[in-house]
């Protein structure tokens, strides 16, 4: 049932080339969640989010120190390697101070015909933010028809809107069947199933989520096991997802940028389109590079751990990640203190130590199995 | 005492810089005794904001208080553990690290002014760093709850504002101060806020003027020196003891050294600059470098982080200007405020590596150096933001350079032996010789 989006997932180079061949269209690489995909759809555009490919490398040492965090390192070796070779461009939008390295790097270094530094607000709690980034999106927007030549009406703004909206209310569908008490769909597929969704044509993604709704909430898998919840850095490891699900639990929930953050949010349709766009990116559920003063993801992350019936949390901390490594603390102390939920903390790399991880997910899934035994 | 190519002498306000700087920390914590009000947040915190709520409010600004910790090698062990036992991760900011563990062991750098970590009665930051709003709300947690206010001034380099970026910076500014009144209960006064300003535009023009005279040879100050004078920029630019001490006393005192030929390293026969801060607590490999006659005559650090500068008529760079404006009211010295300090050359680079490397190889060119030491400085992910680039930039120019690991406030991350031999093998190449 999750076939395709493994196969988009696993073969997104191929995709893309595909997509270019077949539709004659650019596409984009951006770096972050915050670029407003909306915006590359009116011109259509293909925006594809540049991840890692958690393997080890060595091209990146001489380009960003390596204490900057390892997926900033692996997303900017894929680019040295002419993996992303089929790019047009490349889109940032202002969050942590790490991504910034790949994508400044890749500017230097590997030749696209378009790039684009969107300097997104951090300060999203402030009423200014919305207007600032406004006029921040006209720029953008403005940049794209000079580079495209291509003027971009407010109904292919409209256009752009709907497709992602769409994109994130079938994704959200979804999600709610993972609240039953035995949701049909592991978490490694949910990850196939919002990965893909940030580097295929959302139209076609829209489509098969579409047919995959049809069928799923019939759809029976064995005993869920423990309901668990996977938060913290950009995650996409899908061999740690397995592993711990082959263990018999079962992820019911994250706070992933690769994951809830990306499609908890809709744009309003009936505002002007551009304040509406940027209404939805300072509203959304924040990066922690972007939380501050209150602690607005901590709330969500407690009412995710109800709504989902979370009986334990993995945290996986990105190596050298600074946003959330300043947040992890306090999500813990919440998450145990006042919830009663079980944490694991884990840090981890572009790679995993599957084994070591594995005996210390063995432990933790022991440790909640006892407290329900007693 | 053995003869030097160059004369030397000490500074004659060195005694009064430091005097400056203990009477900040002693101000701080004595605050209240005298009715005042304390508040924290980063040096490059709008300062001269929280000035118009009086003559008697009094700030500690993290970074430099975290450079004191890390000075004491052993109350900074003592602040690491203290957080590192608390749950934070160790590569974090160890300034921000000194910091809360400050608060942690409730001990202040200052014992002589107090032996309690003095709590303050609001925080007051800014955001360009992912750390800097991030270090106070954890900070205002250990705290028990302190308020606090941000401002975000990451719009983008300066060579790209627009008037809608002001505008989102000065927007959170008035927000700023409504908020200002209403956790302190008192009323604003837009006079003080205005000369403020007007001291800020001082401090940062004169500092700058001051590393200009650096280009001299021999240079009349070396970095280590330096980083006793800038720092009270950090600690406070809008004040008038800070812009009254770089205009009246120290940029006279150094143009003097200029026209005298004073020399800061009597031997100077090698300069470079350095980047990024310094392993604080190895401020000693900078007198082993005179053993060489290598004088460091700054750095973007030392020379950016409070001075600003722009391009001369003869295509130089000196210090900044001092707006030659009328202002008459709180927005336009809000506006004046934000745009002043977008200019800051350490702001740039948060965009886009090529911005700081092009202003290190001006500094090489402009202050003749002869190669450039990078300090890949675990420490700080701000300042340490695209330094890789940087150095391959720099070398591309044809500059030489020596990239050196540390950390600037966590001893535990820097292997002085091992950066005394990198020295050793850089001078060599160089073909600088160590005198006598």
């Amino acid at each position: 049932m999750f076939e395709k989006f493994e196969n988009w997932y696993r073969n997104r180079h191929d995709y893309a080339k595909e997509w270019k061949k077949r539709t004659g269209g650019q596409v984009i690489g951006t770096f972050c969640t915050y670029v407003p995909e909306e915006i590359l759809y009116a011109a259509d555009i293909l925006p594809v989010r540049i991840l890692g490919s958690h393997e080890p490398q060595d091209v990146s040492e001489p380009h960003i120190f390596a204490m900057f965090c390892p997926f900033c390192r692996d997303c900017l070796a894929q680019g040295l390697k002419g993996r992303f070779d089929y790019l047009d461009g490349i889109i940032i939008a202002q969050s942590c101070l790490h991504i910034r390295q790949a994508f400044t790097s890749w500017d230097l270094h590997i030749p696209v015909d378009f790039n684009y530094y969107l300097p997104h607000p951090m300060n999203v709690q402030s009423p200014h933010a919305i207007p600032y980034l406004k006029e921040e999106l006209k720029a953008f927007k403005k940049a794209i028809e000079e580079w495209t030549r291509k003027k971009i009406s407010d109904e292919d703004i409209k256009r752009g809107i709907e497709i992602m909206n769409k994109n994130r209310q079938l994704l959200q569908q979804v999600y709610e069947l993972r609240k039953t008490p035995n949701p049909p769909l592991t978490g490694l597929e949910a990850m196939y199933m919002v990965v893909s969704s940030q580097m295929v044509d959302k139209r076609e993604h829209n489509k098969a989520l579409e047919e995959l709704l049809q069928k799923l909430p019939s759809r029976t898998l064995d005993n869920p096991g423990e309901r668990l919840m996977i938060l913290g850095s950009e995650d996409d490891d899908t061999e740690f997802v397995a592993m711990v699900e082959s263990l018999g639990a079962r992820f019911v929930i994250d706070d992933h940028c690769t994951g809830t953050r990306y499609f908890n949010t809709l744009v309003n349709t009936n505002g002007d389109p551009l304040g509406s766009i940027a209404e939805r990116y300072i509203n959304r559920i924040p990066c922690p590079s972007k939380d501050w003063p209150q602690r607005t993801r901590l709330d969500h992350i407690v009412q995710l751990a109800k709504e989902y019936d979370v009986q334990g949390a993995i945290i996986m901390q990105m190596k050298f990640c600074d946003p959330h490594e300043l947040d992890t603390v306090v999500i813990k102390e919440t998450l145990e203190k006042d919830l009663g939920i079980q944490t694991l903390f884990l840090e981890f790399d572009v790679t995993v130590p599957i084994g070591q991880f594995k005996t210390r997910v063995e432990a933790f899934l022991e440790i909640i199995r006892e407290e329900d035994l007693f | 005492m053995m003869e030097t190519k160059y004369p030397t002498e000490p500074l004659k306000c060195w005694n009064k810089a430091k005097t400056l700087r203990e009477n900040y920390y002693k101000d701080f914590a004595e605050a209240r005794d005298k009715g005042g009000l304390r508040w924290v947040g980063g040096a490059w915190s709008f300062d001269a904001i929280p000035a118009g709520l009086g003559e008697d409010v009094y700030s500690l600004t993290g970074e430099p208080y975290g450079a004191t910790v890390a000075f004491n090698d052993k109350f900074a062990l003592e602040c690491q553990e203290a957080t590192e036992a608390r749950g934070f991760a160790r590569d974090l900011c160890s300034y921000m690290r000194n910091y809360w563990g400050s608060i942690l062991i409730n001990k202040y750098a200052w014992p002589q002014f107090s032996e309690e970590f003095p709590k303050p009665d609001f925080i007051w930051q800014d955001h360009i760093c992912c750390s800097h709003a991030k270090w106070y709300q954890v900070a205002s947690d250990l705290e028990g709850g302190v308020p606090m206010f941000d401002i975000d001034v990451s719009v983008g380099p300066y060579e790209e504002l627009t008037e809608h970026k002001i505008n989102y910076i000065v927007g959170q500014m008035h927000d700023g101060i409504n908020w200002l009144e209403k956790v302190t209960g008192r009323d604003y006064d837009d006079e003080l806020l205005i000369k403020a300003v007007k001291n800020e535009f001082r401090s940062c023009h004169y500092w700058a003027a001051i590393c200009e005279l650096n280009k001299a040879i021999p240079a009349p100050l070396d970095e280590k020196t330096m980083y006793s004078l800038y720092v009270l920029g950090t600690l406070r630019k809008s004040a008038q003891w800070t812009a009254d001490f770089y205009e009246k006393e120290l940029y006279p005192e150094v143009k003097d050294r200029v026209a005298r030929g004073i020399a800061a390293v009597g031997n100077e026969q090698c300069r470079i600059m350095t980047d990024t801060q310094p392993p604080w607590a190895f401020l000693r490999i900078f007198r082993y470098l005179e053993q060489y006659g290598c004088v460091s005559i700054g750095s973007l650090y030392t020379f950016g982080l409070i001075g600003l500068w722009e391009v001369k008529e003869d295509g130089t760079w000196g210090p900044r200007s001092i707006p030659d404006i009328e202002i008459t009211n709180r927005d336009e010295a809000l506006r004046a405020l934000a745009e002043w300090n977008l200019s800051k050359p350490e702001w740039q680079h948060f965009y886009h590596p090529k911005l700081k490397s092009d202003m290190m190889i001006r500094i090489a060119k402009e202050w003749k150096l002869d190669g450039v030491f990078l300090h890949f400085n675990r420490g700080c992910e701000g300042l340490s933001l695209g330094i890789a680039e940087n150095r391959l930039a720099i070398q591309k120019a044809g500059i030489p350079t020596m990239p050196f690991e540390g950390n600037m406030g966590d001893e535990r991350e820097f292997d002085l032996e091992r950066t005394m031999k990198r020295v050793d093998a850089f001078m060599e190449s160089l073909e600088i010789e160590k005198i006598n």
